[in-house]
């Protein structure tokens, strides 16, 4: 019984954050929807890495890396081909799907700190990449893509804003459904034995292999539809938007989140988003010993990230309304 | 009779007509920023990131902003400059410029910093018809009034800093040999395209060899030599810094003495030329436009004596030697200067109408002789500089003002 209360609450509570998320264009500005637009798109890749780091244990630091294909890809087809923007989420996420997997395999022979540097390296190549000679007619060399916001379809009386972030929400629960769908599984369970004691998992019959590749692919997959919401929120490309500093901000999304929480990427990407700008009204001559402070603050007052936090807080509510309710019933007996 | 009265009634229908619509035009000077006291300006600059060197520009126009509103402002309005970080991240900067531009409803743009995070801007400023001005960039993208009408650039422009060179050559060197070596981009191109154009019907038969190179090569060593096989004797070296200090040390150790012309983006001496070897350096040729304050020979002008006063009393947790910190202060002038002559027609329509007056202003630390000039089809702002031959010590001018 009480389980079934549990979960009926937090159904409520996820029932209220969507609606709320869904009314949210409308009563704020412009600049405050694109705002929680980047949020939104922030949520989706963090998810990705969550699941990749959280979850199943694999350190990225070259997360960017997958955000910044998925981002060109909705470019290049908006610009070059003329692909409505709808179309070019799920290319880019397939493109990244295929490029993490592949790069899943020589991850397979990494481990921790290794795997946490060969996967640094794609996210500081990735911007020079970007501006190689031979792709330049695509990529638009250092001074990327401009591309047009999408209006909105069917005649609906909506701003390009509003129209962009429920598009964007649309998607970002689709995703969120996805991964939930996958973790509480068992590939999920899959997952997770595999960070825990990959000898074990083996020996229980888990292709550790396989699951280690596909849920590398899978999260590029999430930062590759990212990366294309991203661009098409934006309406820009260009190598310095996806310096190696972006991988480093989503890492340190997921741990300020909560690690392996699904709900946790949603914090950790209002971090991402919000906490540079707070960090630069403070301070312009040092935003980023402000921002650090700020860092080392969330690390010391929530070890197990926001999420950790708000288990913890939310745990204790409910021991004392139980309390409470127990001693109502003796009193009344 | 019926007939009078109709006439009456037009008449009188007219003239209403016209107060009203006299009336919408005096309501619409209404635009957002501008208070009777207060005028908005809103600004981005890397404070944070990979660019942060050049986070000074915005503090140094911040302090002189301050100066101004010590003094009264202008016309009896503060200025409030609201300058935020950008990161030179082309994401940050369009969040940031649409904070400023609908929530903090600023006046105007002035002075945003670097090519890629203007980029990211300029339709979107242009579409809003929000004045972009004073863009604090070298691209030659600014100056585009019939496209771009909200936005006019700054510096010296790449072409145009490469035409001085050409203009310099037809004169003194009419038989040269060029070799260019130039970065594989928009700005490198940028220098290579002003360059023919003012050589003109010449470039084909003076320009003998051009090779680039890529930002992610390791050194531009082999193209050094491939350009002195050319037989040229002029060389153009369109290089950013590290590429820069490369192509003079290696020019010199295999013996290629040709007339040096070095760009501008590379001509500080300590991050490029000591690199090199001051004494591979020599006689090298750059175009320069602004006043060194290090330079003994400024020490003395009343407009250096006037920098130096207001960086000691407002922004002396500044470096003084930081060149950067020149074009932090001269726009911010610009900028006063121009809400000086909109007077109280303060409207995003006059700024742009007052930008496009511009007439041979000479503004503070300039060199002597360039003046600022600007016309409904002409938005750029400097299109003259002088050239400069270093000594082994430093730059030395010689020559007139070359350009327009």
């Amino acid at each position: 019984m009480d389980g079934m209360h549990v979960n009926k609450t937090r159904l409520i509570v996820i029932g209220i954050a969507v609606l709320v998320a869904f009314l949210l264009p409308f009563v704020v500005g412009s600049y405050r929807v694109f705002q929680f637009n980047l949020v939104l798109v922030y949520a989706i890749v963090l998810l990705g890495l969550n699941m990749l780091t959280g979850y199943n244990g694999q350190i990225s630091l070259g997360h960017g890396a997958f955000y910044a294909i998925g981002a060109y890809v909705a470019a290049i087809m908006m610009d070059k081909l003329g692909v409505p923007y709808w179309a070019t989420v799920p290319a880019a996420g397939l493109v990244c799907f295929v490029a993490g997997f592949l790069f899943g395999f020589p991850a397979l022979r990494l481990h921790g700190h290794y795997l946490a540097l060969a996967t640094f390296a794609l996210g500081i190549s990735m911007p020079q990449i970007l501006k190689y000679k031979g792709l330049e007619h695509w990529t638009g060399g250092v001074q990327g893509i401009v591309i047009l916001k999408p209006q909105a379809p069917f005649g609906l009386n909506v701003s390009q804003d509003q129209w962009l972030y429920l598009f964007s929400l649309f998607v970002a629960l689709f995703m969120f459904w996805l991964a939930w769908n996958i973790l509480r599984g068992r590939i999920g369970r899959a997952m997770v034995a595999i960070r825990d004691h990959p000898i074990a998992a083996e020996a229980m019959g888990i292709n550790v292999a396989a699951v280690k590749t596909l849920t590398f692919g899978v999260s590029a997959l999430y930062a590759g539809v990212g990366g294309a919401l991203g661009a098409i929120v934006v309406q820009f490309v260009a190598p310095d938007s996806f310096v190696a500093l972006v991988s480093i901000s989503f890492l340190i999304g997921i741990v300020i989140g909560g690690l392996a929480s699904i709900s946790g990427v949603i914090y950790g990407a209002i971090f991402i988003q919000f906490v540079p700008n707070i960090a630069d009204e403070i301070s312009k001559a040092a935003p980023w010993a402000v921002y650090g402070l700020f860092l080392l603050a969330f690390v010391f007052l929530a070890p197990k990230g926001v999420a950790g936090l708000v288990q913890l807080l939310w745990g204790k509510a409910e021991a004392s309304w139980k309390r409470t309710r127990a001693q109502k019933t003796t009193l009344q007996s | 009779m019926a007939f009078k009265n109709m006439y009456a009634a037009l008449v009188i229908a007219g003239f209403v007509g016209a107060l009203l619509t006299g009336c919408g035009e005096q309501q619409s000077t209404g635009d957002p920023g501008v208070t009777d006291t207060e005028i908005k300006i809103g600004n981005t600059n890397p404070y944070s990131g990979p660019a942060s060197a050049y986070g000074t520009i915005g503090r140094a126009h911040t302090a002189y902003f301050d100066m101004i509103n010590e003094q009264g402002g202008v016309n009896g309005r503060k200025i409030n400059f609201i300058s935020l970080d950008d990161g030179y991240s082309p994401p940050r900067t369009v969040e940031q410029i649409r904070k400023l531009v609908e929530e903090e409803q600023v006046l105007f743009l002035a002075g945003t910093l670097g090519t890629p995070t203007n980029t990211a801007i300029h339709k979107y400023v242009n579409a809003q018809q929000v004045p972009h001005i004073f863009v604090n960039t070298g691209a030659s993208k600014w100056d585009n009034p019939q496209n771009f009408p909200w936005t006019m650039g700054f510096n010296l422009s790449y072409p145009n800093e490469a035409k001085i060179y050409a203009m310099y050559l037809l004169e003194n060197k009419p038989d040269a040999k060029i070799a260019i070596l130039y970065q594989n981009d928009d700005y490198g191109k940028d220098y290579v395209h002003g360059l023919k154009d003012g050589l003109g019907d010449k470039a084909e038969s003076m320009i003998v060899a051009e090779t680039s190179y890529e930002v992610t090569d390791p050194t531009v060593d082999s193209q050094i030599v491939s350009l002195q096989a050319s037989g040229a004797d002029t060389f153009f070296n369109v290089t950013t810094p590290k590429f820069a200090a490369q192509a003079i040390r290696k020019v010199y150790d295999i013996g290629w003495r040709p007339l040096h012309i070095l760009n501008n983006v590379s001509s500080s001496v300590g991050s490029v030329l000591k690199p090199a070897g001051l004494e591979k350096s020599v006689d090298i040729i750059t175009a320069v436009y602004w006043k060194d304050p290090t330079d003994p020979q400024w020490a003395d002008s009343p407009d250096m004596k006037e920098y130096k006063a207001w960086f000691e009393k407002y922004y002396s947790e500044g470096n003084i030697e930081d060149g950067f910190n020149v074009p932090g202060y001269v726009i911010a002038w610009g900028v006063a200067e121009l809400l000086k002559e909109c007077g109280d027609d303060l409207t995003r329509a006059n700024v742009m109408k007052q930008m496009a007056l511009i007439k041979d202003v000479e503004a503070p630390l300039m060199l002597p002789g360039i003046k600022w000039n600007t016309s409904a089809d002409d938005f750029a702002l400097i299109e003259s500089g002088q050239l400069a031959r270093f000594d082994g010590e430093q730059w030395v001018l010689f020559g007139d003002i070359i350009g327009n």
